[in-house]
């Protein structure tokens, strides 16, 4: 997550009255600007996000009957959730698809590092290749590598074939399923993290390099003694996101595999048990606890993540 | 020229990144043009008979256009109605002063960490008993605030010089003329980056518009693609007619604003 700049402090333009020992500060009128200009947002916020998201934690304690009416059940849903006999196969699934997906993040800053050496025209064209899978509608993204993807009549397999390999109908064998959505994560995830990394090895001074060179690095040393330690912020940053949206992952469950799927039983993420709770079997509360731990795991890995930081993260 | 030379092999890494980039796009834009029975031979065939009746055929068996004008309609009004929602309040908690402005700003930061999955079913249920299921509204609604676009916008304000501000305050123009005539008009670059943004995430957006819509004409793209598989004969020629048709859009604008979607994403990165 980014830092949070503090506010410069505002130098008093002309040293108007001020209320006495406010910590604001600024003429109550101006708060009154203040409050008007948030107030729109914070009231949109609040409605659909802050109340939601409280109104998620109870209802996690809570049963709903087959005709409305709430009845409060304490932790049933949490104990009934963390013995479901899905929850090891998904969260197994999600744990797999987050740690495969992380392998986008080395490609993408040696993609990034080359990019950074090649010509401001050039680099315009590859970024347009390379962002083609971010721009483009995920189930639209879904739908070709179904296609790709199909076991009789898919170019991958022929592509096999002709090597003599004999492929799997990937996305309709559980066995495999995994692995073909990690592939499409981390080749649509590239072109994003190619961005920011790029945007990271700009910040980099030159004469670094240029002190490496004299020091008779050459450009691999250079790479691993300059490049990757002042790069590392942004390394942190998009594996702290790759992590977070891998354990969410549902939208290629849906799409790639599509509800009649064979091979779906053996497919969920935990995203995806939340997704049934709620939507499919009507289990409002369940879902809802589904949800909290979710984002109790999501909190403490998270935490981890930035208590392990110092231990690679150079910041200048 | 020796620059040149040393540079071939970066090219041809970047060059094989790029095609496995496209392949995927390449072979669905030939699947498009075959016939159901050449996209279904073994071994493929890789020369299409460039049967353009799949594009029409799209048009013929879904309601593609009025998922279209969907997608644009609530594009527009999230775009219009975040910029407008979190430009005052960005303004506001860069510049402006008032007791507990920290303390919300902190508040409206943690709505950007919580999980989508923990506001989703009760804004479902809210908007099931508005009466609001299967409308244009129901999917728009929440896509109006955004806790990340005040997050982007702030950190903008923050660094733009102060003195033309002060200089029109001084002339005597209110908060609002000052907001308004003078901050908009410099902050137009952050502004149309988040608008950028915007308008690529509200367009490819799934899982929203998917629990709240269930009429195929009420759906945007993204919906109206998900529910097709599967439910019809997987025809996939024209499945792979209305892929494309329907990612085109962001893909022409990524390479007119390619900039601006690079800063945006960039700064998200950054800082």
């Amino acid at each position: 997550m980014a830092t949070i700049e503090a506010t410069p402090a505002a130098a008093p333009a002309a040293a108007g009255p001020r209320p006495r020992r406010s910590r604001a500060g600024g003429h109550p009128r101006e708060w009154v600007w203040g409050y008007l200009m948030v107030l729109p947002l914070l009231a949109g916020l609040g409605v659909f996000y802050l109340w939601p998201i409280a109104q998620s934690v109870y209802f996690s304690f809570t049963e709903w009957g087959a005709f409305g009416g709430q009845r409060w059940v304490g932790t049933a849903n949490y104990r009934d959730f963390l013995s479901d006999p899905e929850l090891p196969k998904a969260a197994w699934n999600t744990l797999r698809y987050s740690l495969l997906v992380l392998l986008a993040v080395p490609l993408s800053v040696v993609l990034a590092a080359l990019l950074n050496q090649v010509r401001d025209r050039h680099v315009a064209l590859y970024r347009t290749l390379y962002f083609l899978p971010v721009v483009s509608m995920p189930a639209a993204v879904a739908m070709v590598w179904r296609w790709l993807y199909n076991g009789d009549y898919g170019l991958i397999n022929y592509l096999l074939s002709l090597v003599g390999v004999d492929g799997p109908h990937w996305v309709s064998d559980e066995r495999f399923t995994v692995y073909a959505m990690a592939v499409v994560g981390v080749w649509a995830s590239l072109g994003y993290n190619m961005i920011i990394f790029s945007a990271g090895l700009k910040s980099i001074p030159r004469h670094y390099y240029e002190a490496a060179a004299i020091d008779g690095a050459g450009r691999v040393r250079q790479f691993f003694a300059v490049t990757l330690p002042l790069l590392s912020p942004s390394i942190f940053f998009v594996s702290v996101l790759s992590v977070i949206g891998g354990l969410q992952m549902f939208d290629t469950v849906l799409m790639m595999l599509g509800k009649s799927n064979p091979a779906l039983a053996g497919s969920k993420t935990v995203a995806y048990l939340f997704y049934e709770d709620a939507f499919l079997d009507n289990r409002q509360g369940m879902a809802s606890a589904v949800a909290v731990v979710l984002m109790a795991v999501l909190l403490l890995l998270t935490a981890v993540q930035f208590r392990l930081q110092k231990k690679w993260v150079h910041y200048e | 020229m020796s620059r040149q030379q040393r540079l071939w092999p970066v090219h041809v890494v970047l060059a094989v990144g790029a095609a496995a980039m496209v392949a995927p796009f390449f072979w669905q834009l030939l699947t498009s043009l075959q016939t159901f029975g050449e996209a279904t031979s073994v071994p493929p065939t890789f020369v299409p008979g460039w049967h353009w009746s799949n594009y029409a055929e799209v048009f013929r068996s879904t309601p593609f256009l009025a998922q279209f004008g969907n997608t644009v309609l609530i594009t527009v009004v999230r775009v219009l109605t975040q910029l407008l929602f979190c430009s005052m309040a960005a303004y506001a908690f860069a510049r402006m002063r008032f007791p507990g402005r920290d303390a919300l700003f902190l508040v409206i930061l943690s709505v950007l960490m919580v999980p989508g999955q923990l506001y989703l079913l009760p804004q479902y249920r809210m908007v099931m008993n508005l009466g609001l299921l299967n409308t244009l509204t129901g999917i728009v609604l929440p896509g109006m605030f955004s806790a990340f676009g005040t997050f982007m916008l702030r950190q903008f304000f923050l660094s733009l010089p102060r003195d033309i501000e002060e200089a029109a305050r001084l002339d005597g123009a209110g908060p609002l003329r000052v907001f308004w005539s003078i901050v908009l008009p410099l902050a137009r670059p952050g502004l149309i980056s988040l608008g950028v943004l915007t308008v690529l995430w509200s367009w490819n957006d799934l899982l929203w518009p998917l629990v709240v819509t269930s009429d195929a004409d009420r759906m945007p793209l993204s919906v109206g693609l998900a529910t097709l598989q599967g439910e019809h004969v997987t025809d996939y020629p024209v499945l792979m007619a209305g892929s494309l048709l329907a990612s085109l859009p962001m893909i022409v604008m990524f390479i007119a604003a390619q900039r601006r979607i690079t800063e945006g994403i960039a700064f998200t990165g950054s800082k």
